[in-house]
């Protein structure tokens, strides 16, 4: 009953959300929006799960004064501060248990919560973001380097497109007759990236979107139990 | 007097009789709808555009509804229409030149459809594909043996294990960023489960940092599950299986953190991934971990090519937790996603002769707009 009852209502409920893309007649066509809260509140309730779990795994390693155990104490301050911020004084519309905190605000010209959100959070993930500049050109040096045909196909791809689309690389052809302008840098990088990418790109997509059926077969016809826990 | 009176009026009659003939107004049910939606079409004189188009209200005032252009001749209106109610539109259309202007009138009455006649042939799609699935599952059960062919990544797996046992490291898995409403997620900790087995069989240690609660709950369920079933229940930690935070580049940092601290032997970056795979595959390189990737988000894809020792691409992802598994019913299946892709390659050919050739029937029986 354990794993039969589970099987059986993600059955009938694949069954109608299937069902409900073919059919447009009520009660069919809000189907889809109705589960989707469905989903979006048992997440809300699932949130504070993942707040414990936060907690819990963090306190327990400050507590055992673990390896580096000032990072997750650092971790500990951050959020209860956010938390703080925003139930006593609320976030941009909504008040919090002490009001709007006018004389915080306007000391620091906009709510706590705002404040802490502008000026650390959001600098702190611009930061993050920003590394992939770096990444990329660490990991495109190692795609580059001239191992193989297919590797040197690679890079020769990689700087038609790239000179294509710089103006140094458009005046490298700009000479070339009216005839010949199929030739011209910007012309074979917008080839490349239109035609040869894109194949490849929906030829991954069609066959993602096989896989998607066939893993949702197997997940409704029962099959497939290794979400459940695996076993029979 | 009379006599001229009445061939005026006989001249007028005849002039809206040449107007009205030629003008045309209808309104709609759309086909194969919910029945919120009327479709408004029109064709005029010569010389008149249409100017307005107003729908009668509830207290029976006209109201615009919209201001078509001179080239149009088609308006669907989908603003508040219930289905089985009856609405009355009329079109205002003036003529500059002639300096007359025309009002049409037309009504209909929404019905929602049982059935979206549009999608008839992704649903016959759906069912061969569904049917192929079936057949090769029902085969395999028979006992007939099945090619299929190797994918290395999910072959890692082992060898991952293996190392993270030898070296006494961790074996890291990222679920990626989606929720449990993302397919990918769900194949994902399909693997997981795999995953957490042999980990469990080989005492090996597993972290799993996830950033959405729903996938915490469901993975530390599986983890369990699987240390269960791998007859270890006492090796088993709550604290291997936990929450992030929900903020992607958050995710990011407290993973890279991971990696930069425990230094596990090997990653696993398996499910839905953005902006942080490359940041994510190449901190995981810099530490030395042997790294397995696997998305179906094409964007992503090169930059774990690169960073990672073997990608699972696209449907992979998808085939892994059957071809893990080596049950006859789940490889079966995957056999039926070939017949599949053996169905569309023919499509595309068949599309791709037609289009050249001048038919377009094929690919318009495809599109939905």
């Amino acid at each position: 009953m354990k794993r039969f009852l589970p099987l059986l209502i993600t059955f009938i409920v694949g069954f109608i959300v299937i069902s409900s893309e073919f059919i447009p007649h009520k009660p069919f066509n809000s189907i889809n929006a109705g589960l989707e809260n469905w989903f979006m509140i048992i997440s809300g309730f699932a949130i504070i799960l993942g707040q414990l779990s936060l907690i819990k795994v963090n306190s327990s390693k400050i507590i055992n004064k673990t390896q580096n155990w000032q990072y997750y104490l650092a971790g500990m301050v951050s959020f209860f501060v956010m938390v703080l911020c925003g139930v006593l004084w609320g976030t941009q519309d909504a008040p919090g248990l002490l009001g709007n905190g006018t004389l915080v605000s306007s000391w620091l010209g906009v709510k706590p919560f705002e404040y802490l959100f502008n000026n650390i959070y959001q600098h702190l993930s611009s930061t993050m973001f920003a590394l992939l500049a770096f990444f990329i050109a660490s990991a495109a040096y190692r795609a580059f380097i001239m191992r193989s045909f297919e590797s040197n196909l690679l890079m020769i791809a990689a700087v038609i497109v790239m000179l294509g689309r710089t103006s140094i690389g458009t005046s490298f052809t700009a000479w070339l007759p009216q005839g010949w302008r199929f030739l011209h840098l910007p012309n074979i990088a917008d080839f490349i990236v239109s035609f040869p990418t894109n194949a490849a790109q929906r030829a991954i997509m069609i066959s993602a979107a096989l896989g998607i059926v066939g893993s949702s077969l197997r997940i409704l016809l029962g099959i497939e139990r290794s979400y459940l826990g695996g076993g029979e | 007097m009379n006599k001229y009176i009445i061939l005026v009026l006989v001249s007028l009659a005849g002039l809206l009789y040449s107007v009205g003939s030629a003008a045309e107004f209808k309104a709609s049910d759309r086909p194969s709808d919910d029945g919120k939606a009327v479709d408004l079409t029109w064709k005029l004189p010569s010389g008149y555009a249409a100017v307005q188009i107003e729908r009668k209200d509830s207290a029976g005032v006209w109201v615009n509804i919209a201001s078509p252009l001179e080239s149009e001749s088609f308006f669907s209106d989908n603003d508040s229409i219930e289905p089985d109610n009856k609405y009355e539109y009329r079109l205002i259309a003036s003529s500059i030149s002639k300096g007359d202007s025309l009002v049409l009138l037309a009504d209909a009455i929404p019905v929602a459809q049982w059935f979206d006649f549009r999608k008839l042939p992704l649903l016959i799609m759906l069912l061969v594909l569904s049917l192929a699935v079936i057949y090769y599952i029902l085969s395999a059960r028979s006992g007939k043996e099945l090619f299929i062919r190797r994918i290395n990544g999910l072959e890692s797996m082992d060898e991952a294990v293996g190392r993270a046992t030898e070296k006494g490291k961790p074996i890291l898995f990222v679920p990626g960023i989606g929720d449990l409403d993302d397919i990918q997620t769900i194949a994902a900790l399909t693997i997981l489960s795999q995953l957490a087995f042999k980990a469990a069989t080989y005492n090996a240690d597993l972290i799993v940092p996830v950033c959405r609660s729903m996938v915490l709950s469901t993975a530390r369920e599986i983890v369990k599950e699987a240390y269960l079933k791998a007859g270890r229940p006492d090796a088993f930690r709550e604290g291997c299986v936990f929450y992030l935070t929900d903020d992607q580049f958050g995710y990011v940092a407290g993973i890279d953190g991971i990696m930069l601290r425990e230094k596990p032997a090997a990653n696993f970056f398996l499910g839905t991934f953005y902006a942080e795979a490359l940041i994510l595959a190449e901190t995981g390189f810099g530490t030395g971990a042997m790294q397995t990737a696997g998305t179906a988000q094409p964007h992503q894809l090169p930059f774990f090519v690169v960073s990672c020792d073997y990608t699972l691409i696209g449907e992979e992802l998808f085939a892994a937790s059957a071809y893990l598994s080596k049950e006859p019913n789940q490889l079966g299946s995957l056999k039926g996603q070939d017949f599949g892709k053996f169905i569309i390659v023919l499509l595309i050919l068949a599309g791709s002769v037609m289009e050249i050739a001048g038919y377009h029937w094929l690919k318009n029986m495809f599109m939905l707009e």
